[in-house]
């Protein structure tokens, strides 16, 4: 097998006497989605930060592309090429759709630092940023001002700018939480082929989804990752059924 | 056209007519007052880079406005008194040139702006505006107990720094030479709020974490518009002091940085122009109110009160409605 892209090893994260992360081992390859699902509170979103950068773990390695990138800090891993989108939106609410798409394209391309040039008029960034909106569904609404979107639009636009990155991986924290039955099956026919660019690290809720669109699957509960494997052996794992499948029924 | 535009325009043109008309009926004061207005705009304009951009509340501006007076007031002492500024390891004497001491004000504002920005920076929210005010304040006492200069008492330059080819004792003159000025400067944060940084340094303020997650560091982002902002600030401080044709360390006290802010919420933060009509209205309110009462400024609270909780967006935002989110 090629070398993965993503390598976490050993990561342990207490938040007092929770412990969030208890020796997680995790590995995304080139090619792959490897989803990541779990109960509420099972850590997820705190593995994510960990690998981002937004927390430090309180020991383990986070190794990117060979490079243990564990010390450093969330901006030098995005410049590395981490690509992330928040389950939590995190956009400029103010800005237009497409002046957080233009800033994505910004972030890739580099030049922040000029201070007389209008940025929106940079044929560059906006075919980047405008490609970004248009693969995501988003283009009819792109002059909008982005606290006017819906909340499920604010995770597809969470999407298109982590597109505008072209990122060596994908972080995404659960990108089709209220995107509704139409916008979820057109996001996963996008995350399908996304693969192919870069490798999808996917925290994502929806049973079906994950099972269809996954490579493999790991499950944690209670910070403790109990099973990593393909879709079907997922499936067939009695302990993940008792600890997550079953209490799915009556959430 | 847009009405925000329309505004714009039509607060130049009033800032314009008021001092031609003024001069036409032989009325100088009325022009030193729309001086005044012009040059507490240019500060008001450089503060709202940081507060309107950056959303970084500096309480401290008065460092930077200071600063730039005293370098004024510093070059233009040497250059009356026939004295060097140093004479090791290179003789520099003073100048009486405007020119050369703007440069030397945002050079030295630009610098003052880095070293607080750098320190302030690290902290946020409440800290950001402590800490800010310290710094202020340490050089307020810093030029109060300075003798080479005045101390307390401050400096009198008998005579206004000169500009080629003007008269800027006459005040008509030497308005024009701070209407320009305003114009440049206005026409150089409104690119900027516009640029590529203009961009990011918005995005940083309404979400730090989106913009880490694109590779950018908020501090960084932070400090180019400290310092950028001081250094407009302390040109509007050296112009000031040119006025006046007196420095004291009055421009350093914690009023001076406040009545900047004013300027700034008065006329709408983040709107490239609303410093300009913040400042032309605080010194109308001045003018007018100051002559009804001594406690004018009393009125002036309410005001400001009626305009935090009633208009948020200042004069721009019950005028011009919200800000346009990008042409
Ligand atoms: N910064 C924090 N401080 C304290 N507790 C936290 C913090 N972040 C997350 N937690 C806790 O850690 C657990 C895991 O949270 P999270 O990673 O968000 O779960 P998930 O994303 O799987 O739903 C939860 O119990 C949550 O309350
Ligand atoms: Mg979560």
């Amino acid at each position: 097998m090629t070398d993965p892209v993503l390598d976490i090893r050993g990561l342990n994260k207490s938040f007092g006497a929770l412990r969030a992360s208890q020796d997680i081992d995790l590995t995304l390859h080139p090619g792959e989605i490897h989803a990541l699902i779990g109960p509420n509170g099972a850590g997820k979103s705190t593995l994510i930060q960990q690998i981002a950068g937004g927390l430090r773990p309180d020991s383990g390695q986070v190794i990117f592309d060979g490079r243990d990138v564990t010390g450093l800090s969330t901006a030098a891993r995005a410049r590395l090429g981490m690509g992330r989108t928040f389950q939590i939106s995190a956009l400029a609410m103010d800005y237009t759709v497409l002046q957080n798409a233009v800033l994505g394209a910004l972030g890739a391309r580099g030049g922040v630092y000029r201070f007389f040039r209008p940025v929106m008029r940079d044929a560059d960034l906006l075919a980047r940023a405008r490609a970004a909106l248009d693969t995501v569904g988003l283009t009819e609404f792109q002059a909008l001002r982005t606290s006017e979107l819906s909340h499920g639009q604010r995770r597809q636009l969470e999407v298109a700018v982590a597109l505008t990155l072209s990122p060596r991986v994908f972080l995404m924290d659960e990108p089709m939480a209220g995107l509704g039955a139409d916008g979820s099956r057109r996001l996963m026919e996008m995350l399908d082929d996304l693969r192919a660019q870069a490798p999808i690290l996917l925290i994502e809720h929806d049973m079906d989804a994950v099972f269809a669109l996954a490579d493999r699957i790991s499950v944690l509960v209670y910070g403790q990752i109990v099973a990593t494997g393909t879709v079907d052996e997922i499936r067939a794992n009695a302990e993940v059924r008792t600890a997550y499948l079953g209490e799915e029924e009556d959430a | 056209m847009r009405r925000e535009t329309l505004l714009n325009a039509a607060v130049l043109a009033l800032l314009l007519a008021v001092p031609l008309w003024a001069q036409a009926t032989d009325e100088p004061f009325t022009i030193t007052l729309a001086t005044r207005a012009v040059i507490l705009a240019i500060a008001g304009v450089g503060l709202n880079v940081a507060l309107g951009l950056g959303g970084l509340v500096s309480l401290g501006h008065a460092l930077f406005f200071g600063v730039g007076g005293y370098a004024m007031g510093i070059l233009a002492f040497h250059a009356q008194s026939y004295t060097t500024l140093i004479d090791w390891p290179v003789t520099i004497e003073g100048t009486k040139s405007m020119p050369v001491i703007w440069l030397v004000a945002v050079l030295a504002s630009a610098l003052a702006a880095l070293g607080v920005g750098a320190l302030s920076l690290r902290t946020t929210g409440v800290y950001f505006i402590m800490i800010t005010l310290a710094f202020a304040q340490m050089f307020y006492f810093f030029a109060i107990s300075w003798p080479a200069y005045g101390g307390e008492d401050g400096m009198s330059i008998y005579v206004r720094n000169g500009f080629p080819g003007l008269n800027t004792m006459d005040p008509i003159q030497f308005f024009a030479v701070c209407f320009g000025l305003l114009l440049l400067v206005l026409l150089i944060v409104w690119r900027l709020s516009r640029s590529p940084l203009g961009l990011m340094l918005g995005a940083a303020r309404q979400s730090e974490a989106r913009v880490q997650a694109l590779g950018q560091v908020p501090y960084r982002l932070y400090l180019t518009a400290f310092v950028i902002s001081g250094a407009i600030t302390g040109l509007a401080g050296a112009l000031f002091a040119d006025l006046n044709r007196f420095v004291s360390p009055t421009m350093f006290s914690w009023q001076t940085s406040g009545e900047i802010m004013v300027f700034v919420i008065l006329g709408g933060v983040g709107r490239v122009f609303g410093p300009v009509a913040g400042a032309a209205l605080f010194i109308v309110l001045e003018h007018s109110l100051g002559g009804l009462s001594e406690f004018w400024h009393i009125y002036l609270g309410a005001i400001l009160l009626g305009v935090v909780l009633f208009a948020r967006g200042g004069l721009y935002g019950l005028l011009a409605g919200r800000e346009r989110a990008h042409d």
